[in-house]
């Protein structure tokens, strides 16, 4: 008998507002270790409201539903507490910290999510290095100020390379593929390879575009509309959506009621 | 982000206070008697003696200022202020010698360690007189002399004579007044031609009695082609009634010369701070102020330069940190007076819980003075909806061949910007201090690193508790 792997991610009925206007309207989604998962739509379909929920952003409020990461319940920590347990985000506008230097910057958050111990000495010094020649960045890139005058690509980058270092058991990365040029995609999707593939961990790829996914190769697609998660299916249903839109989901949907 | 959960002095590190040892202790109150007597208490040169009194006769003529905070200003009482008291018969070579109560204090404030580790020299004033002082010998045999303000009268009495009250007249303001009529402690600085002074020299000034009035008196000069960084820190115990710091300060910089003058101000929050640095800066001299102001009541200080010879050049970087009841009324005044001489001046300041800071500056460029540079700069960032932030610039340009530059925000932490900190693992509070720290960076990055470090972690206890 085989037994049934427990997921890593487990969301179940979830529905979320802000502003008292609801944006999320009973999601479910499971991610198994190991797993990488996308969530396809169109603009203001709800995917970033499902990044923020997921991550803990307090202007959203968490109406209905359970989130639950590796048995743990997210929606009882705080955003903090949820990058300690294992919760990254790729942001899709990442907020700058003028003063705050890249260098120190990457230690503390290091520090913070995986202990002391895990941000000093060769072996951080070697990942970072190896992290920053794998995307491209220069050493002078340590003593710039967090997200400060960063171009889009760098912004980009420097999400992809927080990403490597703090290693997350689910990193979800929210259309980190806008704004990069075709290399850009290539070195992030590599990025995520080498942090998600052939670990326990998970990923949680928003988008709306199929160029990443040619790169990442996701395990499961998921079309969102409306708040509602409507179809989801293997790496075929992205090419599927790249050559017909999605007006024919909304179709079959209509049909099916 | 929500109110403070802590009161305001709450977790103010340096808040304790000895018992009080006083040698000598005058009452309460001041009067041309009692200048007299702290004049010849100091057995005074004459000319001092006349100097006090005539400062005594301009500060009680003198109204209080009409700008800065006239409402806290008219709290003071200066008849319950004890303007001299003395801890300890003498200023000590060695910290084994300082009384064992007051070395102690030291010992808490971290100052002993950081003489043996980074500095060229210490002075350490406790009341009213300097209890400890001492100078590395390599400096002391290259010429340099530092000592004690009082000593320095005593021992170099022709230089005290020729520069005193020459960069800040008494009749400056009421409060170079007050400082002049009883002045006492303070450091005296002389740092002959060509001699560079690599380490900091650093004066640390401790009120520790109730009500205390503490009016040191420093003046530096450099010679041609010399440099000195002087570093100051200062402490209070934190009581429910106010204690009073006023402070003269006057730096004169030789042609070539380079005068470096850093402060962290640490006062408790029942201390109000109120005083007049000036600097001139003659041919080629660079005279810079780096003042940190997070500790105090109210302050009111704006470090200032007179650029008096050709090609002279000064800065002014500040940073104001402003909490519950606080008022940092900070700033800078620079006046060109000679031709190729330029100014940058740096301003930034946090308020928080109800907390006000201004930035008061002035700058003057003479008709007289051709192709002059001026770059200001101030900043605000606001931690809540109660706190307050004012700015008050003057510019007169009386030539117009200069080029002036001022930029002014005023800005607020965003939920976003915390929420981003927070998803990488930090809490709210650390969030918060990485922004404030962020925010001070191009201050903390002139100092000192003992210091800058110490300014990030008190920057972080300020933040602590105020995340509801």
């Amino acid at each position: 008998m085989e037994e049934k792997q427990p997921p890593l991610l487990k969301i179940e009925g979830l529905e979320a507002s802000i502003d008292e206007t609801q944006i999320l309207k009973g999601i479910n989604l499971e991610i198994l270790p190991g797993e990488v998962h996308a969530v396809m739509g169109r603009n203001g379909s709800g995917k970033s409201t499902t990044a923020h929920v997921l991550m803990g952003h307090p202007d959203y409020e968490v109406t209905k539903g359970k989130i639950h990461l590796e048995g743990n319940d997210l929606l009882e920590m705080e955003a903090y507490e949820r990058a300690r347990a294992g919760v990254f985000l790729s942001f899709q506008y990442p907020h700058s910290v003028p003063g705050l230097q890249v260098g120190n910057f990457l230690r503390r958050s290091v520090s913070a999510i995986r202990g002391e111990e895990a941000a000093k000495g060769p072996e951080f010094r070697n990942m970072l290095k190896e992290g920053m020649e794998q995307l491209g960045l220069d050493r002078s890139f340590l003593s710039r100020y967090v997200n400060d005058g960063f171009s889009g690509g760098e912004k980009k980058r420097f999400e992809i390379l927080q990403m490597m270092l703090i290693k997350p058991k689910l990193a979800i990365l929210d259309e980190t593929d806008s704004g990069l040029d075709i290399d850009g995609i290539r070195t992030v999707a590599q990025g995520v390879d080498s942090a998600i593939r052939g670990s326990n961990s998970g990923a949680l790829i928003i988008t709306h575009y199929n160029r990443i996914l040619e790169h990442v190769k996701p395990d499961r697609i998921h079309v969102l509309i409306d708040g509602r998660i409507v179809k989801s299916g293997g790496p075929e249903l992205a090419t599927e959506l790249e050559e017909r839109g999605y007006d024919w989901i909304e179709q079959e949907l209509m049909d099916n009621e | 982000m929500s109110e403070d959960a802590r009161e305001a002095v709450g977790d103010y590190k340096a808040g304790w206070h000895d018992p009080e040892n006083a040698t000598i202790r005058f009452d309460f109150g001041l009067s041309e008697q009692v200048v007299r007597d702290i004049s010849a208490l100091k057995n005074e040169p004459e000319w001092m003696t006349e100097i006090r009194v005539k400062a005594y006769h301009h500060f009680m003529e003198r109204p209080m200022p009409t700008w800065g905070n006239m409402h806290m200003l008219e709290e003071i009482d200066f008849d319950k202020v004890c303007y001299y008291l003395r801890s300890s018969d003498a200023t000590e070579k060695n910290w084994e010698d300082v009384p064992d109560d007051i070395r102690n204090t030291f010992d808490r404030l971290g100052i002993p360690e950081a003489e043996q580790k980074w500095l060229s020299g210490v002075t350490a004033q406790y009341e009213s007189e300097a209890v400890y002082h001492s100078i590395r010998e390599d400096l002391e045999e290259q010429g340099v002399i530092f000592l004690d303000m009082d000593s320095g009268l005593r021992e170099y009495e022709a230089i005290v004579k020729k520069y005193f009250c020459s960069v800040v007249p008494f009749s400056d303001n009421k409060f170079s007044a007050l400082n002049t009529a009883v002045w006492s402690g303070g450091s005296f600085i002389y740092v002959p031609s060509g001699v560079h002074v690599e380490m900091p020299v650093q004066a640390y000034f401790r009120i520790n009695a109730k009500n205390m009035g503490q009016f040191e008196r420093t003046l530096i000069i450099a010679d041609e082609g010399s440099s000195v960084h002087y570093v100051e820190g200062c402490t209070a115990p934190t009581y429910s009634t106010d204690s009073l710091h006023s402070a003269v300060v006057e730096l004169i910089a030789l042609p070539g010369a380079h005068i470096r003058y850093s402060t962290v101000q640490n006062w408790s929050a029942n201390v109000y701070n109120l005083v007049t640095k000036r600097g001139i800066a003659h041919e080629n001299a660079t005279i810079e102020w780096i003042d940190g102001n997070i500790g105090s009541k109210l302050t009111m200080k704006y470090p200032a330069v007179i650029l008096k010879g050709e090609g002279a050049h000064a800065e002014v970087i500040s940073v104001a940190y402003s909490g519950k009841g606080q008022h940092q009324d900070a700033g800078a005044k620079i006046h060109h007076l000679a031709s190729n001489t330029t100014s940058k001046i740096l301003s930034k300041s946090i308020s928080k819980n109800g907390g006000r800071g201004s930035y008061r500056g002035m700058v003057t460029v003479s008709p007289k003075a051709e192709n002059c540079k001026v770059n200001v700069v101030c900043d605000a960032l606001l931690l809540d909806e109660d706190s307050r932030s004012d700015t008050y610039p003057t510019m007169e340009v009386g030539n117009s061949g200069a080029r002036c530059e001022h930029e002014a925000s005023v800005s607020k932490v965003s939920d976003d910007q915390l929420f981003y900190l927070m998803s990488r693992g930090h809490s709210e509070e650390e969030a918060l201090a990485l922004i404030v720290n962020g925010f001070f960076e191009p201050f903390t990055r002139e100092l000192p690193m003992e210091y800058a470090v110490e300014l990030n972690q008190l920057m972080a206890l300020e933040m602590e508790g105020s995340i509801g």
